[in-house]
């Protein structure tokens, strides 16, 4: 089973509601026409990223009309897209929506909120609890919201569920380009070398495929870094735009490739869960105690 | 550092930044030093030259050497200019204080300056572009509501020495590049002189403290003197409030920042 993917890197504007959909549409549209399978946008593709107050205001229920016309285009093509969500308590989520068949299938609630430096996540969020793979009828599929890929633990529960691919959501801003000292002389930006060496460790320690997908564009001064990026089961680069413009990187999910790359070096099966979750509970004791 | 890059990043926020606040015409005044010819340089990628309007603000002793080479630099980029001496406003309010004081004549002509940029700004519906680097920021050398006025300043987050690469990257007069810098608010007046310290120094002394958050002991064990550090710890901290917004008294329950939190507005 092969499966046809376009990750889009866009410049979604802040707080613009219909221009982000016309947006969403058209790119869908075209990965539709091109015989995509399944397309993903960047975290908060529908609101922008640094919404501060702003949150609350864009916030969507689940079956908010708005949505509508995201399940509507669900039908020709599976989607993965950005939005605030309202939960009934009220609590307001940095969610990505993953919409197949005409519906919501899937909710993946932001788990690891940035709340340092520049960011303000925990401010202006909950943070979502679970990481649920999604069931899609293209694979099964781990969805990480930026952050949430800087911890270990969201990609090694995803390992255990045995995904086919991780797929990752990001509004990463591009810093260090103009930093002295260790990163002088390498190429890029500081925080884009950073994501790529993330990815890269993510992908081999769990032997799956990382679809990552960044944003571009400025908020107040602060650049999106792009640098969206494709890798199979072995780390092995299937796309990267190296490029500061909105734009999309097709590639193809192989499932043969996959279930080789696991069986040649049987990561999945040698692991011991059982362990790491004595461990983790004789750990989490001892911090209580 | 990688100009290539560094340029391509300022020129798309300079156009992006204004852009969607629906301006695409730029002003800023050119003086004939280093960081006001880089701002100008990259706004006349962004906009196109024909949209730049770089303007000249000569006092009575500004150096002569100042208007020529903020004429070479305007010629270079094919920016437009216009020539707005500011003797009359300054002497005007000077002379009728009676004002001697350097430091205060100073900054009113920094101030007269923004006076002069800002209506002009009014007049092409351009957006007034800054040249105050990270350097002179983090050491409070500016005056506030004067240079440190703009809309958009791609420089403010360039430390000098960088400026000076881009500067080269940029190709710009070797005039321009090669000379000491100079606020030209008096005569045969130097930076590096005022400070008391060379922006090579306190570049990488400020790299350390404020990028890489080294602590004293970090900064004295690589070899900076003790009272060097303090003197720019001491300039950092007591400009802050230039960095900052007017300081508001928080009496109803939606403040401005601290709990009326949005980005600028942007009209599309």
């Amino acid at each position: 089973m092969k499966t046809a993917v376009r990750l889009i890197q866009c410049n979604s504007r802040l707080g613009d509601w219909e221009h982000n959909k016309s947006m969403h549409q058209e790119a869908i549209d075209a990965a539709v026409r091109n015989g995509k399978q399944l397309v993903m946008f960047p975290e908060l593709s529908m609101t922008g990223y640094f919404l501060k107050d702003q949150a609350h205001e864009q916030a969507l229920s689940r079956d908010a009309e708005e949505l509508e016309f995201l399940c509507e285009a669900s039908k020709s093509i599976s989607i993965l897209a950005g939005f605030v969500e309202r939960g009934r308590d009220g609590r307001i989520y940095n969610s990505m929506g993953f919409f197949e068949d005409g519906m919501l299938l899937s909710v993946h609630r932001k788990v690891h909120l940035v709340t340092y430096g520049m960011f303000e996540d925990g401010r202006d969020f909950a943070p979502g609890q679970v990481f649920e793979p999604v069931r899609s009828k293209h694979g099964i599929f781990g969805i990480m919201t930026c952050e949430d890929m800087w911890h270990i633990g969201g990609a090694y529960l995803y390992f255990l569920d045995g995904v086919d691919a991780l797929l990752v959501a990001s509004a990463s801003p591009g810093r260090g380009i103009s930093a002295a000292g260790a990163s002088e002389g390498e190429p890029g930006m500081a925080s884009n070398r950073t994501w790529k060496t993330i990815q890269d460790h993510a992908c081999l320690l769990f032997q799956t495929p990382v679809l990552y997908a960044n944003r571009v564009g400025f908020e107040d001064g602060i650049i999106f870094g792009g640098a969206t990026r494709a890798l199979d089961a072995s780390a092995n680069e299937m796309g990267y735009l190296d490029s500061l413009d909105e734009g999309h990187l097709d590639v193809e999910l192989s499932r043969a490739l996959l279930e080789r790359t696991r069986a040649i070096t049987p990561l999945r099966r040698d692991e011991r869960p059982e362990l790491f979750a004595a461990e983790l509970t004789r750990r989490n004791q001892g911090e209580q105690a | 550092m990688q100009p290539d890059l560094l340029n391509q990043i300022l020129v798309r926020f300079l156009k992006e930044e204004a852009g969607c606040f629906g301006f695409k015409k730029a002003v800023l005044g050119l003086s004939g030093g280093v960081d006001s010819a880089v701002s100008c340089a990259l706004a006349a990628q962004a906009f196109g030259p024909e949209n730049v309007l770089a303007v000249m603000m000569p006092y009575t002793t500004s150096h002569p050497d100042s208007l020529n080479h903020a004429h070479l630099c305007a010629e270079a980029l094919g920016v437009r200019t216009k020539i707005v001496p500011i003797g009359d406003m300054v002497d005007g309010y000077a002379n009728q204080e009676g004002l001697e004081d350097p430091t205060r004549r100073g900054n009113i002509m920094a101030r007269a300056r923004m006076v002069v940029l800002y209506d002009q700004s009014a007049a092409e519906s351009g957006l007034v572009i800054g040249t105050s680097n990270k350097t002179e920021i983090l050491l409070g050398y500016s005056t506030q509501f004067g240079d440190g006025a703009s809309a958009l300043n791609p420089l403010g987050d360039l430390y000098k020495h960088q400026v000076f690469q881009l500067a080269r990257h940029l190709d710009l007069p070797t005039e321009i590049v090669d000379k000491a810098p100079s606020a030209d608010l008096f005569e045969g007046q130097s930076d590096e002189a005022d400070l008391g310290f060379t922006y090579a120094e306190a570049d990488e002394a400020l790299f350390r403290m404020i990028e890489e958050r080294w602590s004293m002991e970090e900064l004295l064990e690589h070899g900076f003197e003790r009272a060097f550090i303090e003197k720019l710890q001491w300039r950092v901290t007591i400009n802050h409030y230039k960095r900052l917004p007017p300081i508001i008294a928080k009496v109803t329950s939606r403040s401005f920042l601290t709990d009326f939190r949005y980005l600028r507005c942007r009209d599309h």
